[in-house]
């Protein structure tokens, strides 16, 4: 399957709903994609489940501050010397390339290097939705090695990373974003068909496309996106989707430590009753009213627009928005007991237990 | 005294205040050179008010030429642009995602050259000036009277931008150049976008605010001139020909802030009425309350907030059909005097619903005699239902709030709206744009990145509030009169030592 121009919009929109506030804004990347392919390239898409076992597969992605990216927009040719470095330390070219996050920016960046190179795209990735460190991936979980890392700038520079351990991946080439001036291009997880068949989530750039396309097209239809997106969510491998709360921001407390966004934000209700209180580390963790859990990391909670159902990223929340809260529940393979080693609540330092999100 | 003027597409209007309020005011039509309407309006307002030329003390005017000018694609020019960053940003280059018939109107003379900043400060490469000089350079051949600069991260440093400038000018000494650093805001592209659409109005700026100068020539008015500009602060005329750009927004903004003045409220819902539409905001602490994102101008996305204001299709020239059920969307505009029915026309539009239900007096009644009662009570309950139920939409809290209502066709209402507390249609209703020009208030902007720890947090802000405050007093307020209306932090997720967007708003009185 081709993407279409058309289906960019949807995609970044769906992505933006996948990021859980955090992930950066799609709209660079999606710009990015869309000249590639007004430009004539093709960005083809390849079903997981159909691909050959001993394909060689190197995701690409970006990393560092979202707000920086909006000023320093790469020259487009960082992520392919990236897939290049690992190329190189393998000694073999790759077949396609995939996200490693479908949530935020980093849903497009794959495209735009498929566009380029003439890399097939798989329809999977690693995180199901957003999350801030490179060792947060289903990859990291199912044992696939994250090196070699190729990691580059916009002014030539490159460096191959090899760690033995999917957390020094993460710290080492965190240090090297920040001298490349706060955002670098990457590949990293080599492997193999197979693999991508047993340690991706599948399926998640189709399913940001539709996701998008629901919050595009209900209000012309004059059906409520709201109820669309938990009938459709449904029916993924996500499972479960819904409301849990709504209301108005009547507070915004953000502040970075250990370079992260951490914060809070408090959202009122219309009526009487208690507030919902979102704890956020870039993406957002928890979701509380009255002290009691509404939904919880990993599974995903996301800010809409009460009027437009738009996802909000926590860029942009601004005090006295209406917003509706959405939680969805994340594919089996994110809620073994490893994957939640790796990004449950205790990784991101919460003392709460996970409850998976149900349906009522 | 103070006098306000709005010029409009269809209507140019002036109001004549002083410290007890609006002392006189007239509503007359834009004319083709701007100035002589102008004139008119002035003239009348201020006989109405029993007023001399030497009782004024500066002349405000909030425009919409340049955002229709945009909108329209009329009588802009083309514009050379510079980018200074490579080798980072060539993946989209300038005037990527514009509609094709704006890009035919600037021209695509596109230029991509080494320069920029690192969010640290750091160069991203050393300013390439001979690639500049050779494009301004080919400017000049072929003719070209503007220029567009933009560089990365410039609203941190603005150094590389001013001295492509320099070399620019020095090639090309009559090129009019937009530095995009001044007009504020991190956003590469929303950025570069203000600023191109800056550059390609600069020859209607001139002409404009040499129609507004000689306005007030005419008038034998030696006073200040200020321009309304899209926060509803002012800027003076001298930074109008520079920067129009930053008028866009000041249409909605001067009719809220008009609005609460008129009504003496400053927290309520707003409701300006025009001939087509019906723009419905909010207003806390009489602002008005700022959409959340970047606003779209002719098909492009600009790097400007504007209020948040909802256009509902009701206006006076708004055509009524199926008995009075159903309301526009389309509308005979400014045909109205012509085409509606209490003019003598054969258009039932809802002007004339207001005529006929006897709570407006325009035109004549006569000719409406064949409307019947139930066609005015099933207009009524529409008009009454369109304005309560977007009311409700925009409104940010739970409870009631005033809605005052205001523009020319505030006639119109006469009924309550059940989404309200109450509806107030203060007197001057019909020129509360040109009010919200003659009230603002001058300010002064600072924005910044920086490092902010516990230790240094209190220095950081009071450095750049001092910063916001000397640029108010600059752009001519009072100094006991400036206060500090934002400061906005937010932090850059990911890198170490804490570096922040540090945004800082001041705003203070003209000496009247």
């Amino acid at each position: 399957m081709d993407l279409k121009i058309e289906d960019v919009d949807d995609l970044c929109t769906g992505a933006a709903f996948l990021g859980a506030g955090g992930g950066g804004d799609p709209y660079i990347g999606g710009l990015m994609v869309k000249e590639e392919l007004r430009a004539g390239r093709r960005i083809r898409i390849l079903d997981p489940d159909e691909i050959d076992d001993d394909l060689l597969v190197i995701p690409t992605a970006m990393m560092g501050a979202p707000t920086v990216l909006l000023e320093k927009i790469p020259s487009g040719d960082e992520p392919l010397r990236a897939l290049q470095a690992v190329e190189t330390a393998l000694g073999r070219r790759a077949d396609a390339t995939m996200p490693t996050e479908v949530g935020g920016i980093n849903s497009t960046i794959p495209l735009f290097v498929g566009a380029r190179l003439g890399l097939p795209v798989i329809d999977a990735d690693g995180q199901g939705r957003a999350f801030p460190e490179l060792q947060m991936e289903t990859f990291a979980i199912e044992g696939i090695a994250g090196t070699p890392m190729g990691i580059a700038d916009e002014k030539g520079d490159f460096a191959t990373i090899r760690t033995e351990d999917h957390h020094r991946m993460e710290w080492i080439a965190r240090g090297i974003t920040i001298r490349m001036g706060g955002t670098a291009y990457f590949a990293n997880y080599p492997m193999r068909g197979a693999e991508v068949k047993r340690a991706s989530v599948k399926h998640t750039l189709t399913l940001a496309r539709r996701i998008g396309a629901i919050i595009r097209t209900a209000r012309a239809r004059r059906i409520d996106p709201f109820e669309e997106l938990e009938t459709f969510l449904a029916t993924t491998s996500y499972g479960v989707a819904r409301r849990i709360f709504s209301g108005k921001i009547t507070d915004l407390d953000r502040q970075t430590d250990r370079g992260f966004t951490l914060g809070q934000v408090t959202i009122s209700p219309d009526g009487p009753g208690a507030d919902c209180v979102i704890a956020f580390q870039n993406e957002n963790l928890s979701a509380k009213a009255d002290g009691a859990l509404l939904a919880i990391v990993p599974d995903i909670i996301t800010v809409l627009d009460s009027e437009t159902a738009a996802p909000i990223t926590n860029e942009t929340l601004r005090y006295g928005q209406r917003v509706t809260v959405m939680a969805v529940g994340v594919p089996p393979i994110m809620r073994s007991e490893r994957a939640l080693r790796q990004f449950g609540p205790a990784a991101f330092g919460l003392a709460d237990t996970y409850v998976p999100l149900g349906p009522f | 005294m103070k006098i306000g003027v709005d010029v409009g597409g269809t209507n140019t209007d002036a109001v004549i205040l002083d410290g007890h309020g609006v002392r006189g005011w007239r509503k007359t039509p834009t004319t083709a050179d701007v100035q002589s309407g102008i004139v008119a309006a002035i003239s009348a307002a201020l006989a109405d008010a029993g007023a001399q030329a030497e009782d004024v003390d500066c002349v405000m005017i909030g425009t919409t030429q340049f955002t229709n000018a945009v909108i329209e694609r009329r009588a802009l020019q083309q514009v050379g642009v510079i980018r200074l960053a490579l080798p980072a940003t060539s993946a989209i280059p300038p005037l990527t995602d514009w509609p094709d018939d704006l890009v035919q109107a600037v021209g695509r003379h596109v230029t991509l050259v080494a320069g920029g900043y690192e969010f640290d400060g750091r160069e991203i490469a050393p300013l390439d000036e001979r690639a500049i000089s050779k494009a301004a350079r080919e400017w000049k051949a072929q003719g070209l009277k503007a220029a567009a600069v933009t560089s990365v991260f410039s609203p941190m440093n603005g150094t590389m931008e001013r001295r492509a400038a320099e070399i620019i000018l020095n090639e090309a000494p009559d090129l009019a150049v937009s530095l995009s650093g001044e007009l504020g805001q991190f956003g590469l592209l929303p950025r570069e976008n203000s600023t191109i659409i800056n550059a390609a109005l600069a020859g209607l700026a001139t002409r404009v605010v040499g129609a507004f100068r000689a306005a007030l020539k005419d008038l034998g008015l030696t006073v200040p001139l200020f321009i309304s500009q899209n926060d509803g602060t002012l800027m003076r005329v001298e930074d109008v020909e520079r920067y129009p750009v930053l008028t866009f927004a000041s249409g909605p903004t001067n009719s809220m802030r008009g609005a609460a003045h008129l009504a003496g409220m400053g927290d309520a819902m707003v409701v300006d009425i025009g001939g087509t539409t019906s723009d419905i905001g909010m207003l806390r602490n009489g602002f008005p309350r700022q959409s959340t994102h970047f606003v779209d101008v002719g098909g492009v996305k600009t790097n400007f907030r504007m209020p948040d204001v909802l256009a509902v299709g009701l206006g006076g020239g708004s055509i009524i059909r199926d008995g009075g059920r159903r309301i526009g969307p389309d509308s005979v505009g400014y045909e109205l005097t012509r085409r509606a029915l209490c003019f003598g026309g054969d258009t039932l539009t809802a002007t004339d619903i207001a005529v006929a239900g006897g709570w407006a007096d325009v035109g004549d009644a006569v000719h409406l005699q064949g409307i019947g009662r139930d066609t005015i009570a099933a207009a009524r309950t529409e008009m009454q239902r369109l304005i309560a139920a977007n009311v409700e939409k925009m409104k940010t809290e739970a409870r009631d709030l005033p809605l005052l209502v205001v523009g020319g066709g505030a006639i119109l209402v006469d009924w309550d709206v059940p989404t309200a507390s109450e509806v107030v249609r203060p007197a001057y209703a019909s020129v509360a744009n040109a009010v919200g020009a003659a009230i603002a208030q001058v300010s002064g902007e600072v924005e910044t990145v920086v490092s902010i720890t516990e230790a240094n947090r209190a220095q950081v802000l009071d450095d750049a509030r001092a910063e916001a405050r000397r640029n108010a007093v600059s752009a001519g307020a009072i100094e006991a009169s400036v206060e500090i209306i934002e400061v906005e932090q937010v932090p850059i997720s990911y890198l170490p030592g804490n570096p922040s967007r540090l945004r800082v708003k001041a705003v203070g009185d003209l000496p009247v």
